[in-house]
């Protein structure tokens, strides 16, 4: 567990000497040179497009620091050829593996709570001094506590892509890794269609096998709540339970994968 | 170095104003929808359905403004006779498009409906003069959510108001009253309109339901704006029923303000909410100056057209 921990450390301070903690400030240029704009521009929408907006940026600066930095996790150590004299140390293959998601999970959880902080700073300042009657009238609260569960499923999707970002690099080039990787994520957002191809195909076989796609590819759009959370719908625990638990076992199954194949690679 | 670099910055910004002075750039249709089916934008856009809602709202705001403004600018024509075809525009012409992706994309936006058929049912050139895509755009709002009474009062408004078919009206108000949590005026606006369809008790009795009823600065402010126009027009009758009782007692109508006030009907020139005067015409008539912040006046609902 100490090595898995050194390693995760480190992967974090390889961050932020890549200045991936830079994004934070283009995110939050954006979040206040929106809720600026939006002001003129929207017919009294800024609140709900602000939310909109921050969740958005959330999920996309943070899938850029999954992908991007999860690609390259593995496939630098070995392009640099550190691996070499990381292999001889008394540290088993699983634990460098683990240890290199662990730590990019760390950075994505700094990312996203400071993100979370920022993104709520703005919606205090967008909603000061705007009419009581008129607070009532939104579907939710500006500083809607929903929005966190939203932001928790943001997290734990990219905890997912994570772990395919990971996978990838540990048999493939960095520009595939990042292809199939985003590949799966737009998959995962319409896989849904792949269950309903029995409105559409008659061949019995090709259903069989398109509703085996759907089950086999990793579902990513139940992580999406934003709609929900924007409009005040509930969110229940038991969902984002089932959803999480989801995440959890298919996160297992690619680091599983990952390990195995890492393990079985010659790096002579 | 960077001196240097600035420089080149200076000189090539220089050159690019030189060239666009030359050269001017195309004049590119910026409204232009290129795709204008909200399922094809869904797909393209992808978990961000909810952001890209709001990037076509701002649009559809941004175009319903700039063309509005364009058509304000315009010299005002005379009206055509009832006749010839209605005055055709294209300044309108892809707000449904930009309303309809919109509410593709989150189909819970309300306000996206709810001014969305405003902005499609008003008159031209203050809209694009659509009644029946206002109605469309709401009852694909009420698809989505079959209990929105505000959807069931909108249409009946624009049946009211824009389609003057007081049947429709009534029935529609008489639907979203039977809504669980739906106010209770509705019941009384749905009877009163069915009764009096186009009178300006029932016409002020919508407006007002509108004012209490709406969360959004803009579409209270359009009703308090109403209600006073409709306020101004009682005065008007009121006025005019005294000049035309002075006509009656002197043989000819009043053709200025100083022989009705020397007569003793009023004490001074009457005038309107905002203290412009009235004007009087040269055959006894009261109407609003042009000069009034309350100019012009709303065409009223005709009567009740039961038979439709």
């Amino acid at each position: 567990m100490r090595a898995i921990a050194a390693i995760a450390i480190n992967v974090f301070r390889e961050s932020v000497r890549d200045k991936v903690l830079y994004n934070l400030v283009a995110f939050a240029t954006l979040m206040i040179g929106a809720s600026y704009l939006l002001g003129q521009l929207t017919a009294g929408q800024d609140v709900k497009i602000i939310k909109d907006l921050g969740l958005s940026a959330t999920s996309i600066f943070g899938l850029f620091i999954a992908i991007f930095i999860g690609i390259g996790l593995v496939s630098k150590e070995v392009e640099r050829r550190s691996v070499y004299s990381l292999l001889p140390k008394p540290i088993h293959r699983f634990q460098l593996v683990l240890g290199k998601y662990a730590g990019l999970t760390l950075t994505l959880l700094v990312n996203i709570s400071i993100m979370t902080v920022a993104f709520y700073a703005v919606l205090i300042y967008t909603a000061w001094g705007v009419d009581p009657v008129v607070q009532e009238a939104w579907d939710a609260p500006a500083l809607d506590p929903a929005l966190l569960k939203a932001i928790a499923l943001i997290f734990v999707e990219l905890l997912l892509v994570t772990a395919i970002a990971l996978f990838f690099s540990t048999f493939s080039t960095p520009i595939l890794s990042a292809a199939l990787t985003f590949g799966l994520f737009i998959a995962g957002h319409f896989s849904a269609d792949l269950r309903n191809f029995d409105q559409v195909l008659e061949s019995a076989a090709a259903v069989r096998l398109a509703r085996g796609v759907y089950w086999v590819l990793p579902n990513l759009a139940q992580f999406d709540v934003k709609t929900e959370v924007v409009h005040g719908l509930p969110v229940t625990i038991g969902y984002m339970g089932l959803t999480t638990a989801y995440a959890f076992l298919y996160t297992a199954m690619l680091l599983t994968f990952a390990v195995y194949v890492f393990s079985r690679r010659d790096f002579k | 170095m960077t001196a240097v670099a600035a420089t080149f910055l200076v000189a090539a910004i220089q050159v690019q104003a030189v060239r666009e002075r030359t050269y001017p750039p195309l004049d590119l249709d910026v409204e232009a929808v290129y795709v204008t089916s909200g399922n094809a934008v869904r797909r393209l856009v992808g978990a961000y359905d909810g952001l890209a809602a709001d990037i076509y709202w701002i649009r559809a705001i941004q175009y319903y403004g700039g063309a509005k403004r364009r058509l304000d600018a315009r010299p005002a024509l005379p009206e055509p006779p009832p006749m010839l075809a209605a005055v055709e525009s294209s300044e309108y012409e892809q707000l449904f498009t930009f309303l309809d992706i919109t509410t593709t994309l989150d189909p819970l936006f309300e306000i996206a409906y709810r001014f969305g058929a405003v902005f499609l049912a008003e008159a031209h050139p203050a809209g694009a003069g659509r009644a029946d895509l206002a109605v469309r755009l709401l009852e694909k709002g009420l698809v989505e959510q079959p209990d929105k009474w505000e959807y069931m009062q909108d249409i009946g408004f624009v049946y009211y108001w824009y389609e003057h078919d007081y049947r429709q009206a009534s029935a529609w108000f008489a639907k979203a009253s039977e809504v669980p949590g739906a106010p209770v005026w509705l019941k009384g606006l749905a009877a009163t309109t069915l009764a009096q369809g186009g009178d300006r008790q029932s016409s002020r009795a919508m407006w007002e339901a509108i004012r209490q009823s709406s969360e959004v600065d803009w579409m209270r402010a359009t009703a308090e704006r109403l209600l006073t126009q409709l306020n101004v027009l009682d005065r008007m009758d009121e006025i005019q029923a005294r000049l035309d009782a002075l006509a009656r007692a002197t043989g000819a109508p009043p053709s200025n303000w100083q022989t009705v006030i020397r007569a003793g009907v009023f004490p001074g020139v009457p005038l309107d909410p905002t203290g412009t005067p009235y004007e009087l015409t040269p055959d006894g008539r009261v109407r609003l100056s042009e000069s009034s912040g309350l100019f012009p006046l709303p065409v009223e609902p005709g009567r009740a057209t039961l038979s439709r």
